[in-house]
Order: structure tokens, then C-alpha cells, then sequence
């Protein structure tokens, strides 16, 4: 818990130790919300945000997850619709399994699977693309998102809100239910779209004032 | 879609931004968090900082220099330069870096690319590659340290290899067009465009829109450019505007 002079959200970060955490870490800090970066069970649990960032493969981030325990804690926060953002490998961690690690099983809390792009188009799809909200999509509006993946999720299953960009074939830009966000591009890389897309996600919905 | 990216270029020395012609004659043209935030402010997609300092000193400013840009950035950086072994790309990811960027080390020693793409996922992993055109003879051959050393290696068979080792994209600097304005080397472009499938930032001459839209023709995914930014030619928000006139998908 912020202490109580402590105005700022606390965004617990799941310390995956590998790639662009500081990265992650100053975007939160643009959201004016104060980033810490947490491995345990126990502060995945207690924390008033939590986001499960990621890049690197599907096999390697749930060997993470498992090693530190987190499997059942992310389950259930998000069944519970408790604050959590997942970004980018952190959306496709959520599902099932994947083709990028075929026999390894996710968190499974969103009953699908994470597919490869299509062989006839560059992949990792590095760059903006266009994202456009569904009629249930609480958080995420019309806009660019930046991304760099080569796998993703072809559609929300029954109960995510989603929102839709189009790589070869429309994917899941992002998918949301209660307070759960979880969003294949990078948040933090969007520019001024993206962060107040993470101030809605902190205000609950509310709209953010401009950064 | 996917739109086309424009990537300013701030090439860093000891904190300041500098820029030359083939890497020589370098001048002082900005201070480095400054020229990142107007940037982004303009519509850039993402922004390279090449640390280009030649001391140990020079580069611990660099990981400084990174720090204080991300404080303020919300777009991809990519930090290359200088980048021998796995622990510098940590230490710039740990500065807080999107991407890395690997030249010459990835050439003296290719295995670094797997190990950086394990240790950080392809999409951190970016091929610094510059190229020559061979002194009378066909095709390309990859250069390194700045340019002083020709390696003998066809920059086609090289960009293959660094796609498999773990490259997740390829800066391509055309050594023979770089700071010239003369455009960018259209044939090496799609050279190498059509031999691999990561996505390829243009870099090396460009001195004007018409010059970028060439390049997407050609095959890239992304253009960097320095000079055209630097010396107030144009902003990078005039420049998208001009290439969407021109067909050209880009964000705005």
C-alpha cells in the first residue's frame, strides 16, 4: 500500500527480470503513478495494481511466472476482475498455450490460443497500427498503438470486450473484463494515446486528464 | 495497417547531440533529451540515439543520456554504438532502451545475436548493418567501425544469417550515401528486402520526402533520418504530411 501522504497510484510490476522493465517502469511514472517491481506471491496478491509486462518467448515467461509462484495469484485476479494489466507477451501468457511453445500451458484464465502471423507478412510486426475499439470496450478508443510481435490472439472468447487492429487479418488489439486490461501493444510506447489509455486504467474508466 | 515509420536520429557524444558527413567532421547540434521530446512532439515513431563517443567515459554518458530521454519518452528508443557483449545491451535496456542496436560486434562475432535474442527476445535485438557498394564489383559489402573497415562479406548472405541468429530487425545504412542527401540506396534496399522477412529501417542520404517515399517503394519498413531533422529543412510533422499526399500510410 502508497503510504497515505502518497497521492500516486503504486503500479507493482512482475519482475521478469529480462528486457525493457526500466522502459516499462518511466512510462508508469509519465501516468503519474509510482512503479515497484515485485516477484512474490504475496505483493502480486496485495497490490493495488498489477501489471504483468513481457517480451521474450511464451515458455520462458511462464517458466518465470511458475518459478516465482505467481501462476495461481494471476489466475485469480483476474477471474476476480481485480486491477491488472497485461501487456503485449503478458496478453498471450493469459491464454491457454501457444504456437511459439508448443506442450507449454499459460495461465489459461482467457480460454484461447496464441497463433503465429501468417507466413506472407513481416513478422515481428514492429510498428503503429490502427486499433479500433468494440461496443464494450471500456478503456481502450480509436487510435494508434505501437507493437512489436510476431504471435497473436485471433479473437476474444465470449465475455472480453475487444478491440481490433488488422496485421494480414484482424487480431486482438486488446481485451478487457472489470479491471482487467490486457493489451498485445505496448501502452507505454504509445505515445500520448497510450498513456491515457493506462490513466483511464488506473482512473477506472474516468477520463483522464491530457498528459 | 500498419503504417511506415520515421525514425529521427540522434547521433550522441559525450551527452551532446553531433552530426557529420560519413561520420567525420562531427558538430555540435543539440542536447539530446531537448531534441527527443520536440520529436515526438512533431508525430516521430520512434527515435535511435546512436552513442557514438570513441572513450569509457563517453560511453557511461550514453546510459545517462538514455535515462533522462526515456524519463520523458513514450515512443520506442533504440540505443546502438558501442554495444561489444551482451552485459552493454543490458546495461542500456537497464537505462531504460526499447531495442539495442548491434554493428560490428555482431559481425566479429555472430553468436552475440543469439544470445542477445535469448537473453531478450528478437524483438530487443536490432542488426546495425552498413554496407558498401563493392569497390568494381557487383553487390554490397558490410562495413564496420565507422566505416574503416571493409569486411569482404556480401551484406545479402550477412543480413540472412543475422535474421537466423536472432536479429528481430535491420538498421540498413548505406555507407556510400550517408550524409550526402543523394537519396538512399534503392538497390540495396530491395536487395535486401526481398531476402529476408524482419523488418528493415533505411538509413544513409536522405535529404527530402521524396527520397523516403522511394524507400517504402523499395521495401522499408521504417526511414531513419538525421540532417533533415536537425537542420530545421523540415519537421517530422511536415514530413508525414507530404508522404501521405504522396500515398504513403503513416500515423498522424
Amino acid at each position: 500500500m502508497a503510504p497515505p501522504d502518497d497521492p500516486r497510484p503504486r503500479v507493482s510490476i512482475v519482475a521478469t527480470g529480462v528486457a525493457n522493465t526500466a522502459s516499462v517502469a518511466a512510462g508508469f511514472r509519465r501516468c503519474g503513478a509510482e512503479p515497484v517491481f515485485i516477484d512474490d506471491p504475496a505483493s502480486a496478491q496485495s497490490a493495488d495494481y498489477l501489471v504483468l509486462p513481457g517480451v521474450g518467448s511464451f515458455a520462458a515467461g511462464m517458466a518465470c511466472l511458475r518459478e516465482r509462484d505467481l501462476v495461481g495469484v494471476i489466475r485469480d485476479r483476474v477471474d476476480e476482475g481485480r486491477p491488472t494489466l497485461a501487456v503485449c507477451l503478458g496478453l498471450q501468457l493469459l491464454c491457454e498455450s501457444s504456437e511459439e511453445s508448443p506442450g507449454v500451458e499459460g495461465l489459461a484464465v482467457v480460454p484461447a490460443r496464441i497463433e503465429r502471423f501468417p507466413a506472407d507478412v513481416r513478422a515481428p510486426q514492429f510498428g503503429w497500427n490502427s486499433v479500433e475499439p468494440g461496443p464494450a470496450s471500456r478503456y481502450v478508443r480509436a487510435g494508434y498503438a505501437y507493437y512489436a510481435n510476431s504471435y497473436r490472439l485471433p479473437a476474444a472468447p465470449e465475455g472480453w470486450a475487444q478491440a481490433t487492429t488488422v496485421h494480414a487479418s484482424p487480431f486482438a488489439a486488446a481485451i478487457e473484463r472489470g479491471r482487467v486490461l490486457a493489451c498485445q501493444f505496448h501502452p507505454e510506447l504509445s505515445g500520448r494515446w497510450g498513456l491515457a489509455l493506462v490513466k483511464r486504467w488506473l482512473q477506472n474508466g474516468e477520463e483522464a486528464p491530457s498528459c | 495497417m500498419l503504417t511506415r515509420r520515421i525514425i529521427p536520429c540522434l547521433d550522441v557524444r559525450d551527452g551532446r547531440v553531433v552530426k557529420g558527413v560519413r561520420f567525420q567532421g562531427l558538430r555540435d547540434v543539440g542536447d539530446p533529451v531537448e531534441q527527443a521530446s520536440r520529436y515526438e512532439e512533431q508525430g516521430a515513431d520512434e527515435l535511435v540515439i546512436l552513442d557514438v563517443s570513441a572513450t569509457p567515459e563517453g560511453r557511461a554518458t550514453a546510459a545517462d543520456t538514455v535515462a533522462a530521454v526515456r524519463e520523458l519518452l513514450s515512443i520506442p528508443l533504440t540505443v546502438g554504438g558501442g554495444v561489444r557483449q551482451v552485459a552493454d545491451a543490458e546495461r542500456l535496456l537497464a537505462a531504460g532502451a526499447d531495442k539495442v542496436g548491434v554493428n560490428t560486434a555482431a559481425v566479429e562475432r555472430p553468436g552475440i545475436l543469439t544470445e542477445l535474442a535469448d537473453r531478450t527476445g528478437a524483438q530487443c535485438v536490432v542488426l546495425a548493418l552498413d554496407a558498401a557498394r563493392r569497390e568494381g564489383d557487383e553487390g554490397w559489402e558490410v562495413v564496420t567501425r565507422s566505416g574503416a573497415h571493409r569486411t569482404g562479406l556480401d551484406a545479402i548472405a550477412w543480413a540472412r544469417r543475422a535474421e537466423q541468429a536472432g536479429a528481430g530487425e535491420i538498421l540498413l545504412t548505406s555507407w556510400d550515401r550517408d550524409g550526402t542527401g543523394h537519396g538512399y540506396d534503392l538497390e540495396l534496399l530491395a536487395a535486401i528486402s526481398s531476402a529476408i522477412r524482419v523488418p528493415i529501417i533505411a538509413s544513409g542520404g536522405a535529404s527530402g520526402v521524396d527520397h523516403m517515399r522511394e524507400a517504402f517503394d523499395a521495401g522499408a519498413d521504417a526511414v531513419l533520418a538525421a540532417s533533415i531533422f536537425h537542420d530545421g529543412v523540415m519537421t517530422v510533422q511536415q514530413v508525414k504530411a507530404m508522404l501521405a499526399e504522396r500515398g504513403v500510410e503513416v500515423r498522424r
